[in-house]
């Protein structure tokens, strides 16, 4: 990197208390008044830590979730206002929790898959939460009043265990990834029937040619990043609207943008963008990169942290309330927080 | 339910000698993986994985700068069923007796299995082994390989 002020990661926090690898991370999304971020991990351990900073700006554990999945919690992810978390686990179960009364309950257990559930996600209205499992299956789950959660679609297309779900930042479109190594869009037809509207794969797309593990939309949804065990990471242009119904033969559709390779040794388990669109990779090399969309479109690599961990990198995610701080979590138990400092953007 | 064998006439071979070998205090070399997990038991016969040849000390390869231990075994039979589970035991033994930041890949002999693609696949995909170390049945499974080797490791 050239030039005076040079980005850099720094390591601000170090989050211990998992007593076995940690998945995945989410921060939450609220950002009233007075409230400092919170931050919800889970892993191996059966357990869902909440982790919020104090006055004096050192972190703690809040609360710790447990007792309600018998297996690993596989994945995290907090409802857009904030209010409920949803944990995805290998025991077949999603768990809905509510913060009320000074604790968390858990107010709502999604059945349905026949083994792991991999991933969940609410949609940017919070009325809808998708699921993905070994099953093959994504389903989408309504919420209805009185916390209770009816299955609205069982996507059926991967050939399959899918890894991760993502709704898009702002429309009611969902993208799966999957073992089979293809990424599928899926919208409803405005009739509530969902379809698969376009597949992404190797052949025909530019796609991951092994496992694709993870996904991140930009905030202005124009653009999707896709990781994988191909130890890859591409770049897709998502402008067209795959919300709407096509109408005749107009083949508007996501395309491939950018493949960025040779960065990581090993499969990239995660990656996020940021609100200033910067992306953040970790993989099982114990690196994080991170890079900047620069004219062309190309991208450009901002800095690689070499041993960020001791072990696997399976989740970095961007703060929403603080566009400099990242959240990474390894299987080397622990969470890190790390400040970017420095010219990143230049 | 009786199921068949999948190999139910192995070729058994005699255990062989073993002296204990000369080796840099801190260093990791292929022989100590291999003394580790040479005793496995193999889940369909009351063998070790070294006596059907599924593994020799060629199998195991390790890079110590890189962090890197890498097993390549060969299943009896080219539909062996079993080869995923062969998989996990070594895996499961591995990370049970080496620091846990070594990375370690496991793969089948090239051309010992007719579904090798998949199989390499799976037993590298660490969610789906984590998954299948969850399972109560597959775990015991696994367990019995891995504790009936005690009373002839070092």
């Amino acid at each position: 990197m050239d030039g005076g002020g040079a980005a850099e990661l720094r390591e601000a926090h170090r989050l211990t208390g998992h007593s076995d690898r940690v998945w995945s991370l989410a921060w939450n999304p609220f950002t009233g008044s007075g409230a400092g971020p919170v931050l919800a991990s889970c892993g191996g351990d059966k357990a869902v830590r909440i982790w919020k900073r104090s006055p004096d700006g050192a972190w703690h554990c809040s609360d710790v979730l447990e007792d309600t999945h018998n297996r690993t919690v596989r994945s995290c992810a907090w409802s857009p206002d904030g209010k409920l978390l949803a944990t995805a686990s290998f025991d077949s179960t999603t768990a809905i929790w509510e913060y009320s009364g000074g604790d968390f309950e858990c107010v709502a257990t999604l059945e349905g898959h026949e083994n792991e559930v991999k991933s969940v996600s609410w949609s940017s209205s919070g009325s809808l939460l998708a699921t993905c499992s070994r099953d093959k299956t994504v389903w989408i789950w309504e919420m209805q009043p009185g916390n209770e959660y009816e299955c609205v679609a069982v996507l059926q297309g991967h050939t399959q265990d899918v890894k991760m779900v993502q709704w898009h930042p702002f429309l009611d479109v969902l993208v799966s990834v999957s073992y089979d190594n293809s990424i599928k869009v899926w919208a409803d037809d405005g009739d509530d029937e969902w379809h698969c509207v376009q597949t992404l794969t190797e052949a025909d797309n530019c796609g991951h040619s092994s496992t694709v593990w993870a996904l991140s939309f930009n905030k202005k949804g124009d653009r999707m990043v896709t990781c994988s065990d191909d130890r890859t990471l591409k770049i897709w242009d998502t402008s067209a609207d795959l919300s709407q119904p096509k109408t005749g033969d107009d083949h508007e559709s996501w395309r491939h943008l950018s493949t960025l390779t040779g960065y990581h040794g090993r499969t990239i388990f995660s990656a996020h963008l940021s609100s200033e669109d910067i992306i953040a990779s970790g993989a099982g090399d114990d690196t994080i990169c991170l890079f900047t969309e620069v004219e062309g479109p190309s991208y450009r690599l901002i800095l690689k942290k070499e041993k960020a961990h001791d072990m696997d990198i399976n989740c970095v995610r961007w703060c929403p309330q603080d566009p400099r701080m990242l959240a990474s979590a390894s299987d080397d138990g622990t969470v890190k927080l790390w400040e970017l400092r420095g010219n990143a953007l230049d | 339910m009786t199921v068949g064998m999948i190999n139910a006439n192995p070729v058994v071979h005699e255990r062989p000698e073993r002296a204990a070998h000369p080796h840099a205090a801190d260093a990791l070399d292929p022989l100590d993986v291999f003394d580790t997990v040479r005793d496995i038991k193999d889940p369909e016969h009351p063998y070790s994985l070294e006596q059907l040849s599924v593994l020799s000390e060629e199998s195991v390869s390790v890079d110590e700068k890189l962090g890197r231990i890498q097993i390549t075994f060969t299943p009896t039979v080219q539909h062996c069923s079993m080869a995923t589970v062969i998989g996990l035991c070594l895996r499961l033994k591995l990370m049970q007796n080496f620091p846990p930041h070594f990375k370690i890949d496991i793969k089948v002999a090239p051309g010992s299995l007719a579904n090798e693609e998949s199989v390499n696949k799976q037993l590298n995909d660490k969610e789906r082994v984590a998954a299948a170390l969850e399972n109560p049945n597959l775990r015991q499974l696994v367990d019995e390989c891995l504790c009936s080797n005690d009373s002839h490791s070092r």
